[in-house]
């Protein structure tokens, strides 16, 4: 499942309700978890809020493609994905990945790949605001390794 | 006669000054060659572009119909 949501969201809650959802109870071994979260700060300078803009319509297929290729690619029972657009404060979640699979390697694999891919490829863009008030886009994302 | 809608992100939709607009072209042309058409100034090197929602190169032609973006690299997550 993919939600492209605007309020804050409760990532523990989306994963257990989600979780809930599922028939699968006594076939999953391994659930793999992702969460990302705004921080307070950005190359050396406070940022006080941010803003994430999308492409709606190419967001949603980009994710889509992203999971179905995961799906072929590990042994996973289920994934989600939520994502944060809009204005989003210090400390608030901006996205969650779960993988819910057999064993450990498909859910840490495939959620490291969906993360890296979504990274590279799903069309949002974040502008921050400063301590200042100065606002400027995020240029670019740090590599996976950082 | 074809006829294509522009779509622009982010900071490439800043400096543009709008996020879309839509162009009448007499032939086909790739999508480099419509950014060159519509603008004096060249496609900054790193601007990914979509047709149809879809990654494409410099290099794909346009059809009548499609929704082409321009963007900068995309920076969710």
């Amino acid at each position: 499942m993919i939600k492209i949501v605007e309020t804050v969201f409760d990532p523990f809650f989306e994963i257990q309700d989600f979780q809930t959802q599922l028939a699968l109870n006594g076939k999953f071994g391994a659930t793999s978890i992702f969460i990302g979260t705004m921080r307070d700060f950005n190359e050396g300078d406070e940022v006080q809020a941010m803003t994430l803009e999308h492409y709606e319509g190419m967001t949603q297929k980009q994710l889509e493609k992203i999971m179905a290729i995961a799906k072929e690619k590990w042994a996973i029972l289920d994934a989600l994905i939520v994502h944060r657009i809009g204005d989003i404060l210090p400390s608030e979640p901006i996205m969650l990945i779960s993988i819910w699979s057999a064993h450990r390697a498909d859910a840490f694999d495939a959620c490291r790949y969906m993360m890296e891919e979504l990274k590279s490829s799903a069309p949002f863009w974040k502008r921050e605001t400063l301590i200042s008030n100065q606002t400027r886009w995020v240029l670019k994302n740090t590599g996976g390794k950082n | 006669m074809i006829t294509i809608t522009l779509r622009y992100f982010a900071s490439l939709r800043e400096q543009i000054g709008r996020s879309q607009e839509t162009l009448t072209l007499a032939d086909t042309l790739t999508v480099l060659e419509v950014w060159q058409h519509v603008h004096q100034s060249p496609l900054p090197d790193n601007t990914l572009i979509a047709v149809n929602m879809e990654y494409v190169a410099k290099s794909h032609s346009v059809c009548d119909g499609d929704e082409v973006a321009f963007f900068p690299p995309v920076t969710g997550g």
